[in-house]
């Protein structure tokens, strides 16, 4: 081990790791995955909401597609989902509007947002059967149409449990976003790895690829714990306080 | 159809699957009428109480509250489900109050009251919160309108019920076993808002093993057994002197 060690400290080109870190081509990779993944999630998470709700409906029709839709997109690799969306429409599609707006980097959000929105889906489903039939019960029992019972008393419940997963989902998001390389979107993994082949410094621009998913993937989590803490406003004591996370996060439990 | 009667029940069939739940019940509740449904577990009270609002549809029959059906409409001698907002308009003018109590954990005691007011009836919520307060009052709880569910026992959390249910304004109020999910010593201050509510003339359906409560505040108990109804009559005539077999072994194990 100390052997290793001494080895690191000799080979390991600390030099390199502080020219890259803040070098703009990084930042601006790092600038494309938070963009990418931030706007695929809302696209995820607002139609992972509707086709939740649709999977839970009394519906036929509606339930079916939804489950079609979860089927589809889980069960197909995202990689695989990116090159359809991408390579396989454009050589479909010769219009030259539809190139302009089809880009690689629009194709990435598209395609991550619309595979979220199926795993939201199964989430947003056990959300809202996690709330007791009861609560339906006495909702339409006061006059409410189904929707307004969904909006004002199911959801705001199912929440509860909706939130942490969909947290989880969002750092997952974060770090698979390096798939959109297949379609040659320059993220923060793959500006790494670009940089990497140029000088041959390898193990020193990777590093500061996961010193950046550290601390977004960190930061994000001090977020989470917050947008928790505010949902169980009222009801319950609030159990964590920001220090209790940091404390979580570095002893590695998930703090949840 | 008699401008007396308030709920008018007539040959209704439900099954769940292969058990026929309701086997051809036929009743009437006048206006301001305290009825107490008493029977075994299965018997089917809870099912008509929740055919009445329609939280379960009708296999066959027919039932009218205030003179109209609720959930269908009538064309050429068939009954067609109504549309949905049709339906939760004709809901809100039934009250009803579960076993669990049902309270939405989210919101406060007074939230739990005036969420379908302003929701559904459109209340400014200045006068809904109003309303709300007095009726929390009415029920013993002007102390803990800012109070969660969770924070209150399951009398509390009843009464509160009660008051949700009051602050849609309703023509008939439905209450299924209200007491049989409370402490012993908690049952009373349950039974008192109810017996207040029927004092001011409320028509009230009460599926309940209170006995003392029937004799007390009912007009009538109707004994069901296996989807249909055995035997009716004043409350202290039906437990002093019941008629039929099945009632006196049921009144025999509750009494």
């Amino acid at each position: 081990m100390p052997a290793l060690a001494i080895a690191l400290a000799v080979r390991f080109d600390f030099g390199t790791v502080a020219d890259f870190l803040f070098d703009p081509i990084i930042l601006r990779a790092l600038w494309q995955t938070m963009l990418i993944a931030s706007v695929a999630m809302v696209l995820g998470i607002v139609l992972g909401l509707v086709l939740g709700v649709m999977r839970v409906s009394r519906n036929f029709l509606a339930s079916t597609t939804s489950g079609l839709y979860v089927w589809f997109w889980r069960a197909t690799p995202v990689v695989l989902q990116l090159l359809l969306m991408y390579f396989g429409l454009r050589q479909l599609i010769e219009d030259d509007t539809f190139r302009e707006y089809w880009t690689r980097k629009n194709v990435a959000i598209l395609t991550f947002g619309l595979n979220e929105a199926a795993y939201m889906a199964e989430i947003v489903r056990a959300g809202i059967r996690s709330v007791e039939a009861g609560q339906m019960d006495a909702a339409r029992s006061l006059g409410m149409t189904n929707l307004q019972a969904l909006r004002r008393i199911i959801l705001p419940q199912a929440l509860r449990v909706i939130v942490p997963p969909t947290g989880n989902e969002f750092i997952a998001m974060l770090k698979n976003t390096s798939v959109a390389f297949a379609i040659g979107v320059v993220e923060l993994l793959n500006a790494a790895k670009i940089q990497s082949a140029r000088n041959f410094k390898v193990m020193e621009l990777y590093s500061v690829a996961a010193f950046w998913y550290l601390v977004i993937v960190t930061g994000f989590s001090f977020v989470q714990a917050e947008i928790e803490r505010a949902l169980t406003a009222g009801e319950r004591e609030r159990p964590e306080t920001l220090l209790s996370r940091v404390l979580a996060i570095v002893g590695g439990g998930r703090g949840v | 159809m008699s401008d007396q009667l308030m709920v008018q029940v007539i040959d209704a069939h439900k099954r769940f699957g292969r058990v026929e739940v309701l086997r051809g019940v036929t009743m009437d509740v006048a206006r301001g009428e305290v009825v107490v449904l008493l029977g075994p577990s299965g018997s089917g009270k809870t099912t008509l109480l929740r055919c009445i609002n329609h939280l379960e549809p009708l296999d066959a029959g027919r039932i009218y509250v205030d003179g109209q059906l609720v959930g269908y409409r009538e064309k050429d001698g068939r009954l067609v489900e109504d549309r949905e907002a049709e339906i939760a308009r004709k809901r809100a003018a039934i009250g009803m109050v579960f076993q669990r109590f049902n309270l939405f954990p989210h919101l406060t005691a007074l939230g739990n009251v005036i969420e379908a007011p302003l929701r559904v009836k459109k209340l400014p919520r200045r006068q809904a919160e109003d309303m709300g307060r007095a009726l929390l009052e009415q029920v013993g709880l002007s102390h803990k309108v800012d109070v969660y569910p969770s924070k209150l026992s399951g009398g509390q959390q009843q009464r509160v019920a009660i008051a949700r249910a009051l602050a849609m304004n309703p023509k008939l109020m439905l209450f299924d076993e209200p007491t049989s999910a409370l402490d012993p010593e908690l049952v009373g201050e349950v039974l008192d808002a109810m017996k207040a509510l029927a004092q001011e003339g409320m028509t009230m359906i009460v599926v309940t093993h209170e006995i003392g409560f029937a004799r007390e505040v009912a007009q009538r108990a109707v004994f069901m057994d296996e989807g249909l109804i055995v035997e009716e009559g004043p409350p202290r005539e039906l437990f002093a002197s019941p008629q039929q077999a099945r009632t006196k072994a049921f009144l025999g194990r509750i009494l």
